[in-house]
């Protein structure tokens, strides 16, 4: 077998396709993130946990409701978004005129008790999830083993993130938003109901988390911490593109898996920190981050 | 200084019944109180301003009357229903248009964006081609990012894109500030063209040689009240204590 820089092919793509995995759940992730950041200046510590609770609910239709795996990808973001909005309305509007750190505080409390709920109910070990009968097995392309839906969810993640750029960047929807996100009062004062965008893009930016949740359900086991354990990486991903840039999020999301993977295979000690490194030096070069606009 | 105890109206609107009518408006930014109980009326079709040094309330008054402010209180009745207590988004629902002091346009909208942002409230709004007729420079610049533009054409902008909407009631801050003679004149000639066409405005203004080139009544305002209205055509009888009001 030939060696690219003096690495087994099969190693490095395979490395280089976990990468795009791990990249696609954190720019779905942060561009949730970025999205309700940009509107309702909310560092929302419970995307991890509803991301969670994304993967749980297709648990749940899955073994309580019989609802296969595809049913359960349009089901649980609509479910978790809804109880998104819920959080938005009773909670998150309390505190929108104070600084963002209770939100801060608020939604990291919210996490504690979300995961607390479920590991009560459902223990800590994992609860398995199996693969789509449709999209179980692979394809050997030579140079690598290619699980179809380790491609499904790269392929998945990137439609939903050019999907929510576009909706953004190119819509009147996306344009209100944007507006809103700029100078509240002034598009409330053109007759924009901004209350209620906010609203639906916290359960927007939520049902985000959830359909990543849903994603991930097959790959890592269902478990209470799924979300803790990927949420600090996230708000890394999302420190290194730019708090609340929407294609920070998306480049620095897969471009961060990607440079994970490599590091597994180059340098595997470092694979667990060079996030933080990339972040550490981002912020001393250019604080706003890669895609950000200084403040 | 001189504070009329009754403001006059002068003929010409004095039977008509008044589109806006604000009464005891009071308002505060946080702990501090800015107005304290401005009345005035505006009749339908009529340009009035609001002169008065920095500082005096003005564009606080705007703000009070648009809702864009924390804590209001009075009335201000606009073609007889009460808006004291509506969110400002109802308001301009109702008819009324914003231009901010500082214009309001949005760094992260192009200039089509921003012209196309504010939603049609009511049928009558200028169509997009009718807006570029009135001001030609925003249609070489669809394009740009908004906060690209000169001053002047920014505030083509924010004009253009609330005659978009219907607004029939216009509430402009300041239009004139900072901009060049050349602009200031096509900004005036904007403004008496749509009085021509019957919309109504408030325009809050530090230039009143400007303001008496498209106004009908003068409003002075002090120290968050009205205390005294001066009819555009009694201007040159009144300008020493016009002078006085503003300081000049």
């Amino acid at each position: 077998m030939f060696e690219l820089i003096g690495v087994p092919p099969q190693a490095l793509f395979g490395q280089v396709l976990l990468g795009l995995i791990n990249g696609s759940f954190y720019a779905i992730l942060s561009l949730g993130l970025a999205v309700i950041f940009g509107l309702l200046n909310v560092i929302n510590f419970a995307h991890g946990a509803q991301y969670m609770m994304g993967a749980f609910v297709a648990w749940m239709g899955l073994n309580y409701l019989g609802l296969n795996y595809w049913a359960a990808l349009l089901l649980a973001p609509l479910v978790v978004g809804a109880v998104g909005i819920a959080m938005e309305r009773l909670l998150l509007k309390r505190i929108v005129h104070v600084d963002h750190l209770y939100g801060l505080l608020l939604t990291f409390g919210l996490a504690l008790i979300i995961q607390g709920l479920f590991r009560n109910q459902y223990g800590s070990s994992g609860l398995p999830y199996q693969i789509p009968p449709e999209l179980r097995g692979g394809q050997n392309l030579g140079f690598m083993f290619l699980p179809y839906y380790r491609g499904w969810v790269v392929v998945a993640s990137l439609v939903v993130c050019v999907a929510t750029w576009f909706m953004i960047e190119k819509t009147k929807l996306g344009a209100y938003l944007r507006a809103a996100t700029e100078n509240p009062t002034l598009t409330q004062a053109f007759g924009i109901n901004v209350p209620l965008l906010v609203t639906l893009t916290y359960g927007f930016g939520v049902a985000l988390a959830a359909f990543a949740g849903v994603l991930a359900a097959p790959i890592y086991s269902v478990n209470p911490n799924m979300g803790a354990d990927l949420i600090i990486v996230v708000f890394a991903v999302v420190v290194i593109g730019g708090m609340g840039s929407i294609m920070g999020a998306i480049v620095t999301g897969f471009s961060l898996g990607l440079v994970e993977g490599l590091t597994k295979v180059f340098y595997p000690e470092a694979s667990a920190t060079v996030i933080f490194i990339i972040m550490v030096l981002v912020l001393l070069v250019k604080p706003a981050g890669l895609f950000g606009r200084p403040a | 200084m001189a504070t009329t105890e009754v403001l006059r109206v002068p003929a010409v609107v004095a039977g008509a019944a008044p589109l806006l009518k604000v009464r005891g408006l009071e308002a505060w930014y946080g702990e501090s109180h800015v107005l304290h109980g401005i009345d005035f009326d505006v009749a339908p079709g009529e340009v009035v301003t609001l002169l008065g040094r920095n500082g005096a309330g003005k564009t606080t008054t705007l703000k009070s009357i648009m809702g864009v402010i924390g804590k209001r209180t009075g009335s201000a009745i606009f073609e007889g229903k009460e808006t004291i207590a509506l969110p400002s988004r109802a308001i301009a629902r109702l008819g009324i248009g914003y231009v901010p002091e500082e214009r309001g346009i949005y760094s992260s909208l192009s200039v089509e964006e921003n012209l196309m942002l504010p939603p049609r409230i009511r049928d009558g709004g200028l169509g997009v081609e009718q807006i570029f007729q009135l001001f030609p420079n925003l249609k070489e610049r669809l394009r740009s990012q908004g906060t690209k533009l000169s001053g002047g054409e920014q505030q083509m902008l924010a004009i253009g894109r609330i005659l978009r909407t219907g607004a029939h009631f216009l509430l402009l801050d300041e239009p004139t500030e900072g901009l060049a003679p050349v602009i200031i004149d096509q900004i005036g000639a904007t403004i008496r063209k749509l009085k021509q066409e019957g919309y109504t405005i408030i325009l809050v203004e530090q230039n009143f040689r400007f303001a008496a080139t498209v106004a009908d009544r003068h409003y002075v305002v002090e120290q968050g009240k009205v205390i005294d209205m001066i009819p555009n055509a009694e201007l040159d009888r009144n300008i020493d204590k016009l002078h006085s009001y503003l300081g000049v």
